[in-house]
């Protein structure tokens, strides 16, 4: 059990510009990974598995992950909460998955499912960093 | 998998979890907090669904 003196010192050296970059990379890249390294494990472990499996799930239902295409601005904007999922969108992009199929009943579910994923990843990298600054 | 009420009840259910650990600390309130979000989703989703009822697309 992490005791409150080592979750302190994790998080004072955690507070060094190079780590906080480093920290919220890692955290974005997997999600829950930086709460991992802050000592909070049983948040980690839930963050771990519900946003890849969101993010699947998006995929399975014929969502897109979404171009860089900003003449589009909901396009682009989607593509950004595309990004935040980490690891997934990354995994998606080099075997080329998520195509969608805007034909299919269950296409903007699949948006919804993956854009949220990414979002919500975006909110767990900042709970990581609010942690590692010794904020909560 | 095309049911709108089972996916509305599936994404609730992964927002609601990860809200839940977000917010609170202790893992009580956390399944409290989950819990209560995933009710709040599913009621609103089922008031504004009667509510909208009476509109045609």
């Amino acid at each position: 059990m992490t005791t409150k003196s080592t979750a302190a010192e994790r998080s004072r050296a955690a507070a060094e510009p190079g780590t906080l970059v480093l920290l919220c990379l890692v955290a974005w890249l997997v999600p829950g990974a930086g709460h991992f390294w802050m000592g909070r494990r049983q948040k980690a472990v839930v963050f771990v598995i519900a946003l890849p499996l969101m993010f699947l799930i998006g995929l399975s239902l014929q969502g897109r992950v979404f171009p860089f295409d900003f003449s589009e601005p909901l396009v682009g904007l989607a593509a950004i909460a595309n990004l935040l999922a980490g690891l997934p969108w990354i995994l998606t992009r080099i075997v080329d998955a998520g195509g969608g199929m805007v034909t299919a009943v269950t296409y903007e579910y699949g948006n919804c499912f993956l854009i949220v994923s990414g979002l919500l990843n975006f909110l767990v990298i900042l709970d990581a960093y609010d942690i590692a600054l010794g904020r909560k | 998998m095309s049911s709108h009420f089972f996916l509305l009840i599936v994404f609730s259910f992964f927002v609601s979890a990860v809200f839940g650990v977000l917010l609170r600390d202790d893992p009580r309130q956390q399944i409290r907090t989950a819990a209560m979000m995933f009710g709040g989703f599913i009621a609103t989703a089922i008031v504004l669904g009667w509510l909208m009822f009476p509109f045609p697309l």
